[in-house]
């Protein structure tokens, strides 16, 4: 159905998202476009709707009301299946705290979405050292997270969430439980990597100079996107 | 005499006529952190608005002492306020005290500051993502790095008070209002 929205052409489209948590409406309405390859920070006050809208984009949360589109596909549409391999081959999920497998080593961690779409252990551990050398935590392989630095931990998960070759990820505030120059390692890895690999990524974050990585900015205000700026 | 008295005078006039000494009282109140303006400094600034035809005579006020010279703005000095007031500042290193003069004369003169705001942020994520790009290419030397740090960290330090300042807007609008 067209919306008639400036919306068309995007990879991933939330269309007047609504989602309340009981009787608090976290999104009013919010509509937001990631263009294929794009670095789109999501900017805002602390219960603006940030993290709800990366819920709704990414499939772990069925907005209220509106329309998530991921090229071409309704993700509302898709039975629970699909919308699950959806989300493990083609998205990636990075959050403030990494949420690796406190029992698994670093290598393990990464090569283990690998592992869950069928490849072999060796294989997959394989491509997982190269993902860690990519990210600068080479050498790293047998630790577990509880023997990394923050810093490390979330350059992992970065590999962890890139290593299947998704088209976008999501990192919720991925720098926001690290100091500025661990912050700016992990933000120059993601971006660098995204570079080369072509993966969109959308950026939760409350923080500008994080923000200042990204290639445009939408801010989030009361569950809508602000209107922006002219931009120069 | 920068460019930012001579706008924030004729803020003040164009939220009320006022003679000499009442402008300095005025702004010496609501720009508590500026330098206290020298009464020659008012003069001077009040001639030269209204040689340039923002300001205008509007009578004298004796009101029981000596006789004072009231001033008012033109809608040329109102045209001029609104076209300084909606310009963005050139985002670099750090310009909070002009901003926070246009967001007030803004509110002062029944402007848009909430407007200002947006567009002034979005030009400050220009210039922090330009600097972001410097200081993460590959091979930028430490001097370079370093000035890029000092400049995001003082970009964001405006950014941050913008960002409360918009979401007190409504608060402070009623506040200088009442003033």
């Amino acid at each position: 159905m067209n919306h008639g929205d400036n919306t068309a052409g995007g990879l991933l489209t939330g269309r007047r998202l609504v989602k309340a948590h009981g009787r608090t409406e976290a999104l009013r309405g919010a509509t937001v476009t990631l263009d294929a390859g794009e670095i789109l920070a999501v900017t805002g006050p602390s219960g603006s709707g940030k993290s709800t809208l990366a819920h709704c984009l990414s499939g772990i949360t069925r907005p209220d009301a509106g329309s998530v589109t991921y090229a071409g596909r309704r993700l509302e549409e898709l039975p629970e299946k699909r919308l699950s391999e959806l989300r493990r081959t083609e998205f990636g999920v990075v959050f403030q705290f990494g949420q690796l497998i406190p029992e698994l080593t670093a290598a393990d961690n990464v090569a283990l979405p690998l592992m869950l779409a069928g490849a072999g252990r060796a294989e997959a551990r394989a491509t997982a050292g190269e993902w860690l050398e990519r990210f600068g935590v080479r050498g790293q392989e047998d630790s577990r997270p509880g023997e990394l630095s923050g810093g490390q931990a979330q350059r992992v998960a970065l590999a962890r969430a890139l290593v299947t070759g998704p088209r976008v990820v999501f990192a919720d505030e991925p720098t926001g439980a690290l100091d500025s120059l661990a912050g700016e390692q992990v933000m120059t890895a993601l971006v660098h990597t995204v570079r080369e690999t072509g993966t969109a990524v959308l950026l939760i974050t409350h923080d500008a100079q994080v923000a200042a990585y990204a290639d445009r900015e939408v801010r989030l205000c009361d569950g809508v996107a602000a209107p922006q700026g002219a931009a120069a | 005499m920068s460019m930012s008295t001579r706008h924030i005078l004729l803020g003040l006039l164009a939220s009320g006529p006022s003679h000499g000494y009442d402008l300095k009282r005025r702004h010496d109140a609501r720009f508590p952190q500026a330098r206290p303006l020298a009464y020659g400094q008012v003069y001077t600034t009040l001639q030269r608005l209204v040689r340039d035809g923002l300001a205008e005579v509007e009578g004298t006020d004796s009101d029981g002492g000596p006789e004072r010279t009231v001033y008012r703005a033109t809608d040329e000095g109102v045209r001029e306020l609104s076209r300084w007031a909606g310009e963005i500042a050139p985002p670099a290193p750090f310009v909070t005290n002009e901003i926070f003069a246009k967001v007030v004369v803004s509110i002062l003169s029944d402007g848009d500051p909430a407007g200002y705001l947006r567009a002034q942020r979005a030009a400050h994520m220009d210039r922090m993502r330009e600097l972001t790009a410097v200081k993460t290419a590959g091979g930028a030397d430490l001097a370079t790095v370093l000035s890029a740090d000092f400049a995001l960290n003082h970009l964001d330090a405006d950014l941050r008070w913008m960002t409360t300042t918009a979401a007190r807007l409504t608060t402070l609008t009623a506040e200088v209002d009442t003033a």
